[in-house]
């Protein structure tokens, strides 16, 4: 637009400075900002009151870890140490031994859960599908030490929540 | 019982009970703004004690009161214990000549508007002293700022009464609610609706409430004058903030909407002896509580003006306007155009 100083646009102007000046004194802005807090005061709260009410959740959640097992009851853990090269933050330990029967098994699988980012790598790098992160995300620790998970205590996530770790695995079986 | 006994005994009770009632509204209107502005922001607010949250207020009180009052070391003891009584004491005594309901009023005192204007001026001695005794730079600058923006925002406020003033023809808050009754049409609000935003602006100003909070003003200065105050002193301050809150839309409902009367006076299609007809403590309730929501409403909206701003508003907006709508209000007035008669 032409915004010379002609008799027309200068008239303009002014019609302009005024307009807002009086907008200003009705306080028309205001008046709007009130408008939206009023309209959003009528509409219903997206509150989700947590311990009762909980948001839908993934099956592929990544939480706490779990050591799963055959359904014969064997271990399906082989100590080949992927899991341990592949993770970013180096949380898990493994050391292994030959058992009795023979087989690589490992003597200790500790999973530092301060260090764990829950990157699911671990789950992706397992052969033998051992290594599971669960859907379980409400836990705590109270003494120091509780962070390392031991062997002992992921294989007993992993038989307390078989049914659950294995519905989410065949429902994600099919995108892998 | 000799008849002076007999009345301070009537006094006494009558103070008593309406203190009381204050502090129970201030209790539950700090329920009522954390779930307005809860839902205003998609949230509900507090909902776990009692039912429905209600208990929140006593919680809150209760966790105040077993509360540690820390004095600080360098600080000016006496001035900081009297503080936050000095900003209480004023935002109750104001109660003493406000008009519940028709022919309800401690103190009915001819100067009743005066009272009230000196209370009010009073109640900021309590922040200033607050931010002085602390010895703290934070408290201090809020005390600073609380002061100018007091005397600022005090002038505007003076205005504005002077207009209803004016119109009422006294400074007796009965007789200014008489003067406008009749119903809807004879308020105030209408004549003078100018003065009328200035004075509620300025009542917001006043209590130190949002967009006006410089004074606490918690991301700049912490927490503003009462930064070290703790438990009961603390609990103090801010019974005496809602209170002024309470009190301030009290006065706006008397002073431009008629306190107690009704706004359906006079209709006769309500029919004889309905009870929205009448004047009762009823309708000035519901005034005083819509006020609060107002300020609420206010505070979920706005974000706090900057100082120079706040400054701008209060000289060279709101004194000039009030200025001129009385000057109008004068020559209504004199050429006897208008609603009201003197």
């Amino acid at each position: 637009m032409d915004e010379s100083w002609t008799l027309v646009n200068i008239n303009r102007l002014i019609m302009k400075k005024i307009k807002n000046y009086i907008k200003t004194f009705l306080l028309w802005e205001l008046w709007q900002g009130l408008s939206v807090t009023l309209r959003n005061f009528f509409r219903p709260s997206t509150t989700i009151q947590y311990p009762e009410e909980k948001t839908p959740q993934s099956s592929r959640f990544r939480g706490l870890h779990a050591l799963r097992r055959y359904p014969n009851g064997e271990e399906r853990c082989i100590a080949c140490k992927l899991c341990e090269a592949v993770c970013p933050a180096l949380a898990i330990t493994i050391e292994s031994e030959v058992a009795d029967d023979g087989t690589r098994r490992a003597s200790r699988y500790d999973i530092d859960l301060f260090k764990c980012i829950y990157c699911g790598f671990c789950e992706e790098a397992c052969p033998v599908d051992a290594i599971v992160e669960t859907r379980i995300h409400e836990y705590h620790m109270e003494a120091p030490g509780e962070n390392i998970m031991t062997k002992d205590k992921l294989l007993a996530i992993g038989d307390k929540f078989d049914n659950l770790i294995t519905k989410d695995k065949a429902a994600d079986a099919k995108y892998r | 019982m000799p008849l002076y006994l007999q009345n301070l005994v009537i006094i006494t009770t009558q103070i008593l009970a309406v203190t009381i009632c204050v502090i129970l509204t201030v209790a539950f209107t700090t329920y009522f703004e954390r779930k307005v502005i809860g839902y205003m922001q998609g949230r509900i607010g507090p909902n776990r004690v009692g039912i429905k949250g209600l208990g929140q207020p006593f919680a809150d009180v209760i966790k105040l009161l077993i509360k540690e009052v820390v004095i600080p070391s360098r600080s000016n003891r006496y001035l900081f214990v009297i503080a936050p009584l000095l900003s209480l004491i004023p935002a109750l005594a104001t109660w003493a000549v406000i008009p519940l309901t028709d022919g309800f009023v401690i103190a009915d005192i001819n100067a009743g508007l005066l009272y009230v204007l000196a209370l009010t001026s009073v109640g900021v001695y309590g922040v200033l002293l607050a931010g002085w005794a602390t010895n703290s730079k934070y408290a201090f600058l809020g005390a600073m700022r609380c002061a100018a923006q007091i005397v600022a925002y005090e002038i505007a406020m003076g205005f504005a009464l002077v207009g209803v003033l004016m119109a009422s023809g006294s400074l007796n808050l009965g007789e200014i609610i008489a003067s406008q009754s009749g119903g809807f049409s004879q308020w105030f609000i209408i004549p003078l609706f100018p003065l009328f935003m200035v004075y509620f602006i300025s009542g917001v100003a006043e209590t130190n409430r949002a967009p006006f909070d410089v004074a606490e003003g918690e991301s700049e200065i912490v927490a503003g004058f009462h930064v070290e105050y703790s438990g009961v002193a603390f609990a103090v301050f801010f019974l005496a903030e809602y209170a002024n809150i309470i009190l301030i839309a009290a006065l706006t409902s008397i002073f431009f909407l008629a306190g107690w009367s009704s706004p359906f006076e006079g209709w006769v299609f309500l029919g004889e002896g309905n009870l929205l007809r009448e004047p009762s403590f009823f309708w000035l309730a519901v005034k005083i509580c819509f006020f609060i929501f107002v300020f609420f409403w206010i505070r979920a909206t706005f974000p706090r003006y900057r100082y120079d701003q706040i400054m701008r508003l209060g000289w060279k907006i709101f004194i000039p306007v009030t200025i001129v709508w009385i000057a109008v209000e004068g020559v209504m007035v004199w050429m006897k155009v208008g609603p009201w008669s003197i």
